[in-house]
């Protein structure tokens, strides 16, 4: 009786554990590994993350990180997520080679490895989620400057050195397009080299030889605080407009003061929503990683790999006075 | 003609030959402009004379200023009610502090000071990481009296340019009026003959190291505040510009000859280049070898002053 009883239990306990396993089993983990912890961007990706997974129903996000940042701390933390057996990893990674061999062991254990916003070498991912593209770039810094001159005007580019690779591929980017946005003239590019003092007086500079300068566009964020706080300091705020790539919390002030009507920057929360969608898609099957192929962003449309599987997610999200109080806390 | 006078002379050549470029570049308000943003140049340069003057050379007060103005930064971020004025003279201190550790590694432990401030620059650097964890103080956590004070007016000049003002007098009062400022000039001299004056050539390097730290922690709040924005690389590479600007300026690197004339002439004649290129348009790489072509020629003018003097001890000599 007593023994029956027992059994009798145990199928229920059983029963039970069956009841549960499916849900489980359902309830896919994707794993968001960042550089490290208790950094602003990352939490905002990490929110983007959840608002994903909410939308997709059934998804539980993991949101960690070294809490450093160093390659070994991420080795550590995914490696422990091997363990877990999580269903996906999207990392954001501190060194594109030393993650490799763990990112390759995840793969064998059938786990869908992305990486997004910092990349990890071809061999130790599925694809790469780039937050833009040089194009984008450039088209983006120029129509900034457009849209607030609906008159078209004569503006400048404040650069970094003369010899960033990155600057000078946006600048050319930006060059192409140019034609597209009528009366906008480019008068000059002038190189700051990412020091405070030299792109302040470079922006001095521009301001007194080209008195009908209407807009500088600086795609550097040491660049783009200078060249605000030289028009600032020039009396010059409204007058001439600031834009180009900066971070809101640097930028934040001279928004307020009226020197820098819009900026851009990569949009951390939708970079965490569209590494979780694209997780997504590739764990359940719904999508391959193929040169040429498509993989679905959710809200954010999809995304087209190219030759090294990689993509860009969007055009670089633009701040402004509207947004730029959400966002000054976060990084 | 002195020295000084033939500096001055290039540096008005200089100003003219930029302004037949750029006619505006002469007017009055652009030359107060000139000198406000030279400002911190010279008032570094004033406090590299006196260690250069007693034969030694600090290298790390570049470094001094980013750290000290990121303590400024992430003091007012953290307590903005505090008052500017004892902010100013906080970093004033951190500088005076930073630069005795100098001081005391070269009077002390007789550590070749290139050396010493060598390791200092990068130690400072690498203090700014450690206290910010990398992460910059932007304008909008600053306070507004932080960043009004290098702009606000005086007499039509900012502060800044008033603030190195009076560096330049106290700096030419200590050189030409005080026991210490002669023995500055003494011990990089002659340090040997110095010590036979009773001039304690240890401690007289250690004051040196001690007044130019302070001025560098002065420049620290002023960089700061002046662009609004404290991160770990300001001002890199900046006391290559303050060495260039005392050898421009006449203050010999073997010690013992300079003035603070030389000094401040000498900063100018860097913050004109600096203010001229960006409105001649011409392109950047041609930009760097104009400003160390002036840079040497400056020097060989100087060498040949110093040359010159020389030859006519001799030939009194001769003639005698």
């Amino acid at each position: 009786m007593m023994k029956k009883s027992l059994k009798v239990l145990s199928a229920a306990v059983v029963a039970g554990t069956l009841a549960i396993a499916p849900a489980q089993a359902e309830d896919m983990r994707i794993a968001l590994v960042v550089k490290a912890l208790g950094i602003g961007f990352f939490e905002a990706a990490a929110k983007g993350a959840e608002e994903a997974a909410a939308e997709l129903g059934g998804v539980e996000i993991i949101y960690t990180g070294p809490t450093d940042t160093t390659a070994e701390g991420q080795i550590e933390v995914i490696n422990s997520l091997i363990a877990q057996k999580v269903d996906a990893i999207a990392v954001s990674a501190n060194d594109q080679d030393a993650l490799v061999p763990a990112l390759k062991k995840a793969m064998t254990r059938g786990i869908t490895v992305i990486s997004w916003d910092s990349g990890v070498a071809p061999e130790g991912r599925q694809m790469h989620l780039n937050p833009s593209s040089n194009p984008l770039i450039g088209n983006m810094i120029v129509k900034m400057a457009a849209d607030h001159l609906p008159d078209g005007g004569d503006v400048a580019v404040l650069s970094a050195s003369a010899t960033a690779t990155n600057q000078n591929i946006w600048i050319e980017e930006m060059n192409k397009v140019v034609g597209n946005y009528p009366g906008i003239n480019v008068v000059a590019t002038v190189y700051g080299d990412d020091l405070s003092d030299k792109s302040y007086r470079e922006a001095q500079g521009l301001m007194s030889s080209h008195p009908d300068l209407k807009a500088i566009i600086a795609p550097t964020s040491v660049g783009i605080v200078a060249a605000a706080q030289a028009v600032s300091d020039a009396g010059k705020a409204g007058e001439i407009l600031v834009t180009g790539l900066g971070l809101p919390s640097e930028m934040a002030a001279h928004v307020e003061s009226g020197a820098s009507k819009s900026f851009a920057i990569w949009n951390p929360i939708d970079l965490g929503y569209a590494a979780t969608m694209i997780s997504y898609n590739l764990a359940k099957g719904d999508a391959e990683a193929t040169a040429g192929g498509e993989i679905g962003m959710g809200r954010l449309g999809a995304v087209t790999l190219g030759e090294s599987l990689d993509g860009a997610m969007a055009d670089p999200f633009v701040y402004d006075s509207s947004n730029i109080a959400d966002f000054k806390d976060i990084f | 003609m002195s020295r000084d006078a033939i500096l001055a002379l290039a540096l008005i050549a200089m100003i003219g030959l930029v302004s037949v470029r750029f006619p505006g570049f002469a007017s009055p308000d652009s030359l107060l402009g000139v000198f406000n943003d030279t400002s911190i140049l010279i008032i570094l340069a004033l406090g590299q004379m006196a260690v250069v003057l007693t034969r030694c050379i600090d290298l790390s007060m570049a470094s001094n200023l980013a750290l000290t103005g990121m303590c400024c930064a992430m003091l007012n971020a953290a307590y903005p009610q505090l008052p500017i004025v004892l902010l100013l003279v906080v970093a004033m201190l951190i500088g005076a502090l930073l630069g005795s550790i100098n001081g005391v590694l070269v009077w002390k432990l007789d550590i070749p000071p290139i050396v010493v401030t060598l390791g200092t620059l990068t130690i400072f650097r690498g203090v700014i990481f450690l206290i910010s964890d990398g992460q910059w103080v932007n304008a909008h956590e600053m306070s507004p009296a932080f960043k009004a004070l290098p702009r606000a007016e005086v007499l039509g000049l900012p502060m800044l340019s008033w603030v190195a003002l009076i560096c330049i007098a106290l700096m030419y009062f200590v050189v030409t009026r005080t026991p210490q400022g002669r023995a500055f000039f003494a011990v990089g001299g002659n340090p040997d003959a110095a010590v036979y004056t009773g001039i304690d050539v240890g401690r007289t390097r250690f004051n040196a190291f001690v007044l130019s730290g302070a001025l560098s922690g002065i420049c620290g709040y002023l960089w700061v505040s002046r662009y609004a924005v404290a991160y770990v690389d300001i001002a890199g590479g900046f006391e290559l510009d303050v060495v260039a600007a005392c050898v421009i300026g006449g203050i010999s690197i073997a010690g013992g000859i300079g003035s603070v004339a030389g000094a401040v002439l000498g900063a100018l004649f860097l913050g004109v280049i600096k203010n001229a290129l960006p409105v001649v348009n011409i392109s950047p790489f041609w930009q760097q070898a104009i400003s160390g072509a002036a840079i040497i020629i400056a020097v060989v003018f100087n060498a040949r002053a110093e040359r010159r003097s020389g030859r006519i001890i001799l030939r009194q000599a001769e003639t005698t």
